[in-house]
């Protein structure tokens, strides 16, 4: 079986693996981050958003194999202990989540968003950015909002850049 | 208390765990030694399953057993059931076909579940299963639920002649023709309530563990409803006694109806892991999620208004054919009938109702209750009807409603209920002001100077909640009483553990259950646990669905607190010397009346254990209390939502431009999940109404089976909502709850066709309304193109 | 997913060598299609040949009159490159509306032009701004270069290097999604440049992305929106499925070139 190796949440990781492997595969299976969902099989919901190399993708349409060397982070990143990151943070406050399942994904792509678009969202931007999650619960209200808030709060904040 | 108790705001207490990660899913569990299984399904929506060959399968690497129909008949598994039995108009009892989890001869629908491989890996068993060879004899099909029952139809099930399942009725059909015949004017639609795919983001899921050693079994489940999933695969199913099989509902990822049903999956999980000795897991994909998950509505309905001569609404007759699916899902009869019919009077003084209900067999997914169950497809009715009435009569659609409102409570209906309280004038008249009703001209004059078109939509619905009194449920077929457990444990140091038969998988019980222990017990909300989805801790309870946690659930809770507080006060008493009587027990102290004398909830919570001071003889030690909650009657929320949509003519696509939701419901316990609940309902609602279609081919294949062909919801088809509340109490629980989990997937598909409708000036529009169905409906009904 | 060799191509050349020494081989750039196929067990390959690290095929740069795309540009380097930005900025907005930004940030133009989806949206920008794909053994014309419905000029062992764009005087691109798979229901590229107009259209043919002739003669003598006015594609021809008939493709192809030609200036 091929060797990998890439970096998890800032720590080094081996292993062997079938080449199948998808990334967030890896992540649940091997290294038992099980924050990182699988909600679809066709690249659609979003729940399954990882960082690779400070960008968002879809941990469910990337081998493993192809992130060799990738510093990968994900929703177990954020938090420093007890604190929340902003981001986070904003999810608790503006209810933005109900059951939870595609919250990791609508987190980790909220971050990513406000890397690309900065700290000052407005509505329009916040819902088409959101074009590759998929919320059942919410109806996106509150997901909008606490984008909103937690972007505001990113650019305020000392670990603005925590998830990179 | 306030910053935590009955009607703050507060966060959640569950949040912390999800938004690290942290959670707690089906597919997160790993069990030691856990192997895989791949269910191999029907390619064919009818097919006679001539011969399986498994031999090459059970040979390949890493398989550890291929198991069928004909082993699970050998090990005497029963079949799935349909648990609330109806009754045809001619008294016969419905005709349930037997359901067995993996198929036997015959396969009813794309996805029926004919065989599995377990694996030591998900790969291994997939490889597998590629090397099973069922022969099939492929058989017509027929998926439209209007031509399930005529004779070129082909007959799924022996028992079900012309696929009729039952011939259901409800109301005076004589006193309707009768005032029909006599009406000025009478309003007719035929209505298709489109088929809906649940779509939970986690996938359905289940490990199946048995152990040897105790000959007992575990089952973690994606479930609603955990006790009854261990009653029906106990007493029904036969895996395994009901005190041998614990099931672990651990956090579920949504489930809006379809994860209240007991599925094949989970039973042959269970079957399987005895059989290989091994831990079992099954997770779904979102695409096998399509044809293995329950469907819901799928009506097709014809239905007539009558009017007299000022408007007023004489008599509704209503006739549906409802699409069951292949197989009798677990409540799938209950949901045209009883949680349909019911709710025909709308929030109407209506005189005279009658609903005739066909519900058929087809070659599709077994279609059970999603999100409203029911009571959507009833609100679009009602609600359709009074719309293109006040239209056709020339009228204001907010006069005609106005007009008809039912105002004097208790209020009988024609159709069982008794509405016991509301006000819809006041949930009107709140949303006209807050959707500025009166600036509506003015905006679609604006649309129309930059060529768009522009339409309101009402839906002044009402629902049943709380489901339901038990003896009310079993005197009209349903095969389980719908009261709620709970249990409220107080611990030695003061700090309380709730134990509810309801379950969350997303609603947030674990504040809003310990936001009322709070507030009832003086205590910080911090030291209160919610505990819910285990078998082995929760003693009993029916689950959640129906908008009932609540209004039923918390009411249990309630009356077990008022045990503890009563037995409290007894301990009290020995503690501060003083006559029980004389104990007031307020903001969480209890005092001697009259005195300064009082005991802080710690120490007597701390003496009920220690029993210091008082003997066993006297009075029991310990601080635990049990309940069990009937409801008197149904809740009956109830509100007004006002959609205002934009329509670009050239391309058909429909924005919607406001959203406009005041809701009754009652006591609110934690208004910011109150109104998460509201923005989901309506999501899913704009969902059927826009977007959603479950489409069956001819042949019975599901077309658009998975995300790249059906249409979710995503935050830009969506606006940012407006919602309020009015309140009336329910008087027949002790908190007033009503209840508010369904209330927008009922309203909105009606204010969303009522709008769309409007702004295009026809009634010729089925749901969903696509850009493409929207752009057809204007180019039919364009001017100059009439003759064409 | 079956199960397949993975080799990690180092250079051009070694991928080019590997696609021709090994057994069905497949090449993989982001993987936004190929990988949720071969989850599906649609797609088998023996040999998947990872381009992802192949240095300098994923450079952007202004080649005199034209803008030169490395095959292993994401759609998110395209849609922010301020190249790309300045000279054809509508390449650039289409560029951002393919997928959703995850996607973006893994997908690729090689990739997408290989594959040529008929509902993909680069096969439109190539064919409406008249692009040269280059590949390992030659230059293609956009025009010759799509076959048909997933078929491609492309021979079994070449790969695709660059995608060269002529800058045009305008364009612009309107893009109608299928509201599920947000892929191209309809989506018009219309390009005014020196010598000729072109209106090029993915998602509504039945065989992939063409041209519209009648639009761009229209549109030759006068490029405004009203030079479409009465002017429509015949449904023949037209793509129909759950998500829109051929009638309603041929309709939206009218709008979207309209559209476009506004939105061009």
């Amino acid at each position: 079986m091929p060797a990998v190796k890439l970096t998890v949440n800032g720590k080094p990781v081996t292993a062997d693996v079938d080449p199948r492997t998808l990334l967030v595969q890896f992540l649940r299976e091997n290294l038992r981050l099980t924050g990182t969902h699988v909600g679809c099989d066709t690249s659609q919901c979003g729940a399954c958003v990882v960082h690779v190399n400070g960008k968002a993708v879809k941990s469910c349409t990337l081998l493993v194999l192809t992130a060799d060397g990738a510093d990968v982070r994900t929703i177990e990143s954020l938090a420093n202990g007890d604190k929340l990151h902003p981001m986070q943070e904003a999810f608790r406050e503006n209810h933005g989540l109900q059951c939870g399942f595609c919250t990791p994904g609508m987190i980790m792509t909220a971050v990513d968003m406000v890397n690309r678009k900065g700290n000052d969202l407005d509505e329009k931007t916040i819902r088409e950015e959101l074009e590759g999650n998929l919320c059942r619960c919410t109806g996106y209200h509150n997901i909008v909002k606490a984008i909103a808030a937690g972007a505001k709060a990113m650019g305020g904040g000392t670990q603005a850049q925590a998830a990179e | 208390m306030d910053a935590t108790g009955i009607g703050a705001a507060v966060r959640r207490k569950e949040d912390f765990r999800f938004v690290t990660g942290k959670g707690q899913y089906t597919d997160d569990i790993h069990r030691p030694g856990e192997t895989h299984i791949h269910f191999v399904r029907s390619p064919h929506a009818h097919a006679k399953i001539k011969s399986i060959d498994t031999k090459t399968a059970k040979t390949m690497p890493g398989v550890l057993a291929v198991l069928t129909g004909a082993e699970l008949a050998d090990d005497k598994i029963g079949n799935l059931i349909c648990g609330w039995l109806i009754h045809s108009k001619d008294g016969s009892p419905m005709k349930m076909a037997p359901h067995p989890a993996l198929a036997r001869g015959k396969a009813c629908y794309v996805g029926d579940p004919v065989a599995v491989v377990v694996a030591e890996t998900l790969d291994a068993a997939e490889d597998a299963a590629e090397k099973i060879a069922v022969d099939y004899e492929v058989l017509p099909a027929v998926a439209d639920p209007a031509e399930a029952q005529g004779s070129g139809a082909p007959q799924i099930h022996e028992i079900a002649p012309a696929n009729t399942i039952y011939q259901w009725q409800l109301g005076d059909d004589k006193a309707v023709a009768e005032a029909l015949k006599s009406a000025k004017h009478v309003t007719r639609l035929h209505i298709v309530n489109n088929r809906l795919v649940p779509n939970a983001m986690e996938p359905r899921a289940a490990i199946g563990d048995y152990d040897a050693g105790n000959d007992s079994f575990t089952l973690w489940n994606t479930t609603q409803n955990p006790h009854v999933a261990r009653l029906v695969i106990s007493a029904f199913v036969g895996v395994a006694p009901e005190h041998k099989l614990r099931v672990i509902a651990p956090d579920v990822g949504g489930g809006f109806g379809s994860k209240i049903f007991i599925y094949p999956e989970e039973i042959v999980c269970l079957w399987a892991s005895k059989k290989v000795g091994r831990p079992v897991k099954w997770v779904a994909d979102r695409t096998e999620a399509f044809i293995a998950d329950a469907h819901g509505r799928d009506h097709v309905t014809e239905a007539e208004m009558g009017f007299d001569a000022d408007g007023r609404i004489t008599a509704l007759k209503v006739k549906t054919i409802a699409n069951i699916g292949g197989y009798m899902s677990t409540f799938s009869s209950s949901v045209p009938t009883y949680l349909y019919a019911t709710l025909l009077s709308g929030q109407y003084d209506i005189p005279h109702i009658h609903c005739e209900v066909d519900a058929v067999y087809t070659n599709t997914v077994p279609v059970d209750a999603y999100r409203g169950a029911g009571r959507p497809e009833a609100t679009f009715v009602v609600e359709r009807l009074v719309e293109v009435g006040a239209r056709e009569l020339g009228l204001d659609p907010a006069e005609l409603r106005r007009k008809n409102f039912i105002r004097k409570f208790p209020h009988q209906t024609p159709v069982i209920m008794a509405y016991d309280e509301g006000d819809y004038e006041a949930s009107l008249k709140k949303a006209l002001e807050l959707a500025d009703h009166k600036g509506f001209a003015r905006r679609k004059r604006e649309s129309e100077r930059r060529g768009r078109l522009r339409g309101i939509g009402f839906s002044t619905y009402i629902e049943a909640c709380g489901l339901a009194p038990s003896q009310a449920a079993g005197s009209l077929g349903a095969g389980v009483g719908l009261w709620e457990s709970a249990e409220v444990r107080v611990n030695p140091t003061g700090s309380v553990e709730v134990l509810t038969g309801s379950h969350s998988h997303g609603q947030g019980h674990e504040t809003t259950f310990a936001q009322v222990v709070a507030d009832r017990l003086g205590i910080p909300i911090e030291n209160i646990a919610v505990i819910h989805g285990d078998t082995d801790k929760v003693q009993f309870g029916m689950g959640t669905y129906g908008s009932r946690s609540a209004a039923v659930g918390l009411s249990a809770v309630v009356k077990a607190l008022d045990k503890i507080e009563a037995k409290a006060k007894k301990v009290a008493s020995h503690l501060l010397e003083a006559a029980e009587n004389d104990i007031v027990f307020k903001d969480g102290k209890f005092t001697v009346a009259g005195t300064d004398k009082s005991a802080g909830w710690g120490e007597v919570a701390l003496q009920a254990y220690v029993a210091h001071k008082f003997a066993g003889a006297q009075l029991e030690p310990g601080l635990k209390e049990g309940a069990f909650y009937d409801p008197v009657n149904f809740t009956f929320p109830a509100g007004c939502h006002i959609c205002e949509v934009e329509i670009d003519p050239e391309t058909g696509i429909t924005s919607i431009a406001h959203w406009t939701a005041v809701d009754d419901f009652g006591t609110v316990i934690n208004p910011m999940i109150v109104e998460g609940q509201v923005h989901g309902g309506i999501a899913q609602g704009v969902g059927q109404a826009l977007l959603e279609s479950a489409v069956y081919n001819k042949d019975g294949q599901l077309v658009n089976g998975s995300l790249m062909d059906y249409v979710m919801p995503r935050a830009d088809n969506l606006p940012s909502f407006t919602i309020d509340t009015t309140v009336t109490k329910c008087p027949g629980n002790p908190l007033g709850i009503k209840g508010c989990g369904e209330a927008g997937a009922i309203a909105a598909p009606a204010a969303v066709i009522n709008a769309i409708t409007d702004a295009i000036g026809s009634e010729d529009l089925a749901m969903p309304a696509t850009p493409q169905t929207v752009w057809a409906a204007i180019e039919k009904h364009r001017p100059g193109r009439m003759a064409a | 997913m079956y199960n397949f060799t993975y080799h990690r191509a180092t250079g051009l050349r070694h991928a080019q060598n590997l696609l021709g020494k090994l057994d069905d081989p497949k090449l993989l750039a982001g993987g936004m299609t190929l990988l949720p196929t071969m989850k599906q067990r649609l797609a088998s390959p023996a040999n998947l040949i990872d381009l992802d690290r192949l240095e300098g095929l994923s450079a952007i740069e202004a080649k005199g009159r034209s803008v030169v795309i490395g095959a292993l540009a994401r759609h998110a380097d395209v849609a922010n490159s301020a190249t790309v930005g300045e000279a054809i900025p509508a390449l650039a907005e289409l560029a951002g509306m393919i997928g959703d930004p995850a996607v973006r940030h893994r997908g690729t133009i090689g990739g997408s032009v290989a594959n040529n989806d008929p509902n993909a949206d680069y096969p439109a920008a190539c064919l409406g701004l008249g692009a040269t794909i280059i590949t390992t053994k030659r230059k293609i014309p956009a025009d010759e270069f799509f076959k048909g419905l997933f078929e491609t000029a492309l021979e079994p062992d070449e790969i695709i290097a660059k995608v060269s764009f002529p800058i045009p005087k305008k364009a612009a691109y309107q893009k109608f999604r299928n509201q599920a798979s947000r892929y191209a229901l309809v989506g018009v590229f219309v390009a005014k440049r020196p010598s000729e107009i072109r209106v090029a259209v993915t998602g509504a043919g039945s065989s992939g992305v063409f041209r519209v002739p009648s639009f761009e003669e229209a549109l030759k003598k006068r490029f405004s929106p009203k030079s479409l006015e009465g002017l429509s594609v015949p449904p023949d021809g037209m793509a129909s499925d759950i998500h829109g008939s051929a009638e309603y493709r041929a309709h939206l192809i009218g709008v979207l070139a309209r559209r476009a030609v506004a939105a061009a200036g």
